[in-house]
């Protein structure tokens, strides 16, 4: 038998019971190199292999690149658009009016035979392999290396506005009092480096649409949302091929 | 003894720097009428455009252009683009002359270097009143440089390019002609990496269809030769008229060269243009909404009516059927030329942020297309940078004695005596 030209018969067929636990190992570690070193070590992200690779948790909770991994989880569907998240960000964060860092998009599905509208609450993604991070040329916008927020430094931001154009997600604006472009950093400035749990967003929210957590901490919601396959997980735009960190369901 | 030596010198080039200065005076005075109100047209654009980028740059841009969160790139950075690529092309074509040897380009060499060097700087002066921080710019490009960045490299390549490029001008100017040419091809190397990058601005990014994919790196290559090789035949003839000397002899058959150049370049442009649109009309719903709104869409007369027909179809046909003899045709072949490539520059921007990026989520917030129109003060920068490259022209012809390409054969014969500085060595 010939499977992509090569021949089969003649060999022993390998099964996982003949591989040494050492090589199985090394094997693993080998891969992990690979692509750590394609990628500049920061790729991983569960987006794209959403369905399949979720269900063996243990394996995947190691290669997290940041702890905490910080993400977001949006129960699409428990969103009512009563904006009190934006008002709070808007509050916490001192976001003008002309400018946002979260907001809340609106689809309408008149033919559906349940819910005719739905509500989608989008913010920056944090992603893995974030575009605006690779395209600002000063580094003024850069991922925490700890916790793996998309971050700014504003003073050193020239205003060239590529990071704009390069986001998938329309997450930033250029803030004029700020003289820099501005974005959502999960209130990490604000609340997080304080003490603080929760983003403003996720404690303002009645309905519990959205959630925020530790991906690498199996015990977290987001972790347990995202590790299982029973209800699907997506993210937006996962052709970008950014990796993005903020999940969506619906539940 | 050493004191008397060094007063003497400093004598010496005491009465250089006067002759030097007379000499400036001498030809940038008693020149005919149209001279002066094409100077004066010039200067005034000049003078409005950074009136009108300083009255922006100190209100806020975000309250003067038009750009928004979903269309951060208007026309300044088009316009950029629009000077770059004209600068990178003249750098390029007339490379082949006084870099690479081809004897037939040289008559044009000094006049598009100095051209190469005055279209960058109001690419410059362009991108200066678009970008929210220049200082920062300057300080940040080199004590926080980020090497995966396009726009980093663009930066300090086309820093690195206006570097070798005012040294061969020197170098030229000086009649030092090999090491004109090793800082010349120093220039060419840069150039290209530098323009390269700037296509790669625009081509790495996975958020935006339109431009997605390698192709642009290599389109904006492509497309600066054509753009150098319009702006070589509608410079050099501007510059025969403004010094009463007709196009004739070397000149003119540079000019041809060029031409042909020119005609080759179109037709690549054209088969890499229709090949892109092709396959963009076969992709993504967010990048085939992009390329409707620019063959059926919003941007279907500028298109074809700009792009494709004043940018390729009649400079093609005017080039062809000129001979390279028939001036007029060659003119307005490349004016017209020059002139579809502004819109090119300008529809390459504005479609490739028209259609959201949240367009495939099919909310309300972001039903069909975007809309982006330049402002007042934003079309005054762009008419700025366009008299800044007439001001520095013209009197470049005549600071520079119009550029006068000796023959190298020459070069120990008695020099004209318009160059009195030269003279004195």
């Amino acid at each position: 038998m010939k499977i992509n030209g090569i021949e089969f018969d003649e060999n022993t067929p390998e099964k996982p019971d003949m591989l040494s636990r050492m090589e199985r190992r090394a094997f693993l570690k080998l891969g992990l190199a690979v692509t750590g070193a394609f990628a500049g070590g920061t790729i991983l992200s569960l987006s794209s292999i959403a369905g399949r690779a979720f269900a063996s948790p243990d394996a995947h909770a190691k290669q997290y690149p940041y702890k905490p991994h910080y993400s977001m989880l949006i129960y699409q569907n428990r969103c009512i658009d009563c904006e009190r998240c934006l008002e709070a960000c808007a509050k916490t964060n001192h976001v003008p009016k002309y400018g946002y860092r979260t907001a809340i998009l609106e689809r309408e599905a008149p033919k559906s035979t349940g819910l005719k509208r739905e509500f989608i609450p989008v913010l920056c993604n944090h992603c893995n392999r974030p575009p605006c991070v690779r395209a600002c040329p000063t580094t003024a916008t850069y991922k925490n290396e700890k916790n793996g927020i998309v971050m700014m430094e504003s003073k050193k931001c020239i205003g060239c506005k590529t990071c704009v154009a390069a986001c998938p997600y329309n997450a930033r604006y250029f803030n004029e009092e700020r003289k820099a472009v501005d974005k959502c950093d999960f209130c990490f400035a604000t609340r997080l480096s304080k003490g603080m749990k929760d983003t403003a967003c996720v404690e303002a929210c009645p309905a519990k649409a959205r959630v925020f957590g530790d991906l690498s901490d199996p015990s977290s919601e987001v972790y347990r949302m995202v590790h299982q396959i029973e209800k699907t997980v997506w993210v937006i735009r996962p052709e970008t091929g950014v990796a993005p960190n903020v999940f969506y369901t619906r539940g | 003894m050493a004191e008397n030596n060094t007063k003497v010198t400093q004598a010496g080039s005491d009465i250089r720097m006067f002759w030097a200065w007379q000499s400036i005076v001498a030809r940038l005075t008693g020149l005919g009428k149209t001279f002066y109100i094409w100077f004066g047209i010039s200067a005034a654009l000049l003078a409005a455009g950074l009136a009108a980028g300083m009255h922006a740059f100190f209100v806020g841009y975000g309250h003067i252009y038009n750009v928004t969160r979903e269309v951060p790139w208007g026309i300044l950075i088009s316009t950029y683009v629009f000077f770059v690529v004209t600068s990178t092309g003249l750098c390029l074509v007339s490379s082949i002359g006084h870099v690479f040897g081809s004897r037939e380009f040289m008559p044009i060499a000094k006049r598009s270097v100095y051209l190469s060097i005055l279209t960058i700087m109001a690419g410059f002066l362009v991108m200066f009143f678009e970008t929210e921080n220049p200082v920062n710019m300057v300080v940040y490009n080199v004590l926080s440089p980020n090497f995966t960045s396009n726009i980093w490299w663009m930066g300090t390549l086309y820093g690195a390019y206006l570097f070798f490029m005012g040294i061969e001008f020197v170098c030229l100017q000086l009649e030092r002609h090999k090491l004109a040419t090793y800082a010349g091809f120093l220039g060419v190397i840069s150039g290209i990496a530098a323009h390269s990058n700037l296509g790669a601005v625009f081509g790495m990014l996975t958020a935006r269809p339109f431009w997605y994919g390698p192709y642009m790196p290599i389109y904006f290559i492509a497309s600066a030769m054509m753009s150098g090789c319009a702006a070589i035949i509608l410079f050099t003839w501007m510059a025969s008229k403004i010094n009463r000397e007709p196009l004739e002899g070397t000149m003119l058959r540079a000019v041809d060269v060029t031409r042909q150049v020119g005609i080759l370049m179109i037709c690549v442009i054209m088969f890499f243009s229709a090949w892109k649109i092709i396959a963009g009309l076969v992709g993504g719903e967010a990048e085939r909404e992009a390329f409707l709104a620019l063959i059926t869409g919003p941007y279907a007369f500028n298109f074809w009516a700009f792009e494709v027909l004043a940018g390729m179809v009649a400079p093609l046909v005017l080039y062809v059927m000129s001979r390279g003899t028939n001036l007029n045709m060659l003119v307005w072949g490349s004016i017209s030329m020059i002139f579809g490539i502004f819109f090119m520059r300008y529809d390459l921007v504005v479609v490739g942020q028209i259609v959201p990026a949240q367009f495939e989520m099919g909310v309300n917030e972001y039903p069909g297309l975007l809309s982006y129109t330049p402002s007042a003060h934003e079309i005054l920068v762009v008419l700025g940078g366009i008299g800044m490259v007439g001001t520095l022209f013209l009197l470049g012809e005549k600071i520079f004695a119009a550029h006068r390409v000796e023959e190298h054969a020459h070069e120990h014969e008695p020099r004209p005596a318009l160059e009195p500085v030269q003279q004195s060595e």
